[in-house]
């Protein structure tokens, strides 16, 4: 009779398991605010807002204020605005504006505005054998880099970083490849992990690699060009070319972005852990 | 070295404290996998019982489609089912895309394949002397069928185990239907990737003993069950 009792408590355990499994809204808690109409919200966007944080400190106070769920999928700013020509999403927060320009252009984002910026760097190891410190432009960096020895770790998701940094080749004229050229495919801390073990360099956005720094033997060792600004805008996915978009939501969001209680937040966000800020808040 | 000892530390303190959101990723964790395993085992066990039994055209074709199955990728079955549950996917009106109900289902079509090909495999290690007897006996096709999954009840029970197995380790399709969203579908495997990711090691690992934890444990009653079934 034993194993028909452990039989029958194992059907219950699967059955519980089942049941609760079916009443799957999460417990949210109610604001006072009226539930919106449709409570989903997918928020496309790239790794690095949710990696370094900043969107867990945020969209909790979206959510109160709003009443949305907001579903965060982070991804490169590529696949990202995939999503938004798909119609796959409602609202994007990226960071590579003159590919968000030719998503705006063929009508696939609407209403569009800046967000906030924090820059791009080049780290390596601190011998920094390719003697970047010191040079002044990010031409004249990434001129040092090309063909070097230690190697150069590229993105090569098509990320808003990854785009960055062709881009800067391609401004050069020049067509990184070879065994020197290393192409991680992932994301960027996968990336700055491969580069700090192999004693090469790569591009970075800063936020990131503050909030990883600990755990990787890389230096900063170019910064501060113009060019390098690393430039994040809000969009709403035109609901007018696509169906089942939120609509109000989107907007709700991309209003929330910009508003000042949440540009103060950005403007502060990082300073208790690193000592400065990981974004400089830029809506007017 | 010290910091892998540091992270343990760090990794129990954690775990002792009882941090709530843990304890969420680890029940919804639980629920997702256990309830995708039991609708596997649901769909499975039949599937693979009919398929050893049973003698059609293009038997092999399916014998064949179902131990491939039980390699498939979780990453590949995240891709396909994201496909049907895209806003423009054939199933896109029923609005699954990104819930924990989609990951329940893409779990379920990585783990059926391989609850039916161990079921299959266990009954086809009977003898077939024993399926003539049972209906040379003049049992009922219900009788018949009842008798036979008794006999494997063994294999069953380590089909499900490694069913089990299998999906709460898995973290690509879950990522790609889950989406990994904080309080609402993101499981041990995903937050694990989200940690490593955001550079806190104690956490991926505290995470990491958490999912070890459980599925230890349910594979550990599991196993119970299965011998002691055996003693008797």
């Amino acid at each position: 009779m034993k194993r028909k009792k452990l039989f029958s408590l194992f059907l219950l355990v699967l059955l519980t398991i089942t049941l609760t499994a079916c009443g799957g809204e999460p417990a949210a808690e109610d604001g006072d605010t009226a539930e919106p109409e449709i409570k989903d919200l997918i928020l496309s966007t790239t790794t690095s807002t949710q990696d370094s944080g900043l969107l867990d400190e945020l969209i909790p106070i979206f959510e109160e204020e709003t009443g949305y769920l907001v579903k965060t999928i982070a991804v490169g700013t590529g696949k990202a605005l995939e999503m938004a020509s798909l119609g796959e999403a409602d609202v994007l927060l990226v960071h590579a504006p003159d590919a968000e320009k030719e998503v705006e252009a063929a009508g696939d984002v609407i209403n569009r505005q800046l967000v906030m910026h924090n820059d791009f760097v080049l780290v390596g190891p601190a011998e920094d054998p390719q003697g970047l410190r010191g040079l002044t432009t990010a031409q004249e960096a990434f001129t040092a880099l090309f063909e070097n020895e230690t190697g150069f770790v590229t993105r090569g998701d098509d990320s808003g970083t990854d785009k960055m940094e062709k881009g800067i080749w391609a401004d050069l004229g020049l067509e990184p490849e070879g065994a020197w050229y290393i192409d991680a495919g992932s994301g960027m801390a996968d990336t700055l992990k491969i580069a700090s073990e192999k004693g090469a360099y790569t591009l970075t956005d800063r936020g990131t690699y503050l909030a990883l720094k600990d755990t990787l033997d890389l230096d900063i060792l170019f910064e501060g060009d113009e060019i390098l600004l690393n430039i994040y805008h809000v969009m709403q996915v035109n609901p007018e070319k696509f169906a089942n978009i939120n609509a109000e939501g989107g907007q709700a969001f991309v209003k929330f972005m910009v508003a000042k209680e949440t540009q103060d937040i950005i403007g502060e966000f990082g300073v208790d852990r690193f000592g400065s800020p990981l974004f400089f808040p830029d809506a007017k | 070295m010290d910091f892998i000892v540091k992270g343990f530390f760090q990794a129990l303190q954690l775990l002792l404290r009882g941090d709530k959101e843990v304890y969420s990723i680890a029940f919804l964790t639980l629920k997702v996998s256990g309830l995708a395993t039991l609708i596997s085992l649901l769909l499975g066990v039949p599937l693979g019982l009919y398929l050893a039994v049973s003698r059609f055209r293009g038997r092999e074709f399916f014998l064949g489609g179902v131990n491939a199955g039980m390699g498939l990728p979780p990453t590949v079955v995240g891709l396909w089912v994201a496909l049907f549950f895209w806003r423009r996917g054939p199933l896109g009106f029923l609005g699954l895309m990104y819930t924990p109900t989609a990951m329940v289902i893409a779990q379920t079509v990585i783990a059926t394949p391989l609850v039916a090909g161990l079921t299959l495999s266990a009954v086809q290690q009977l003898s077939p002397k024993l399926r003539l007897q049972i209906l040379a006996l003049g049992a009922s096709p219900l009788q018949f069928w009842w008798l036979i999954i008794k006999e494997v009840r063994l294999g069953i029970l380590a089909a499900v185990m490694a069913g089990f197995g299998r999906v709460i380790a898995e973290v690509g399709a879950s990522m790609a239907v889950g989406g990994n969203v904080r309080w609402y579908s993101r499981v041990l495997t995903t937050s694990i990737v989200l940690e490593v990711n955001r550079g806190n090691f104690s956490l991926a690992l505290a995470l990491s003993f958490v999912l070890l934890f459980i599925t230890y444990s349910v594979t550990y009653l599991l196993t119970v069950l299965q011998q002691r079934r055996r003693q008797t």
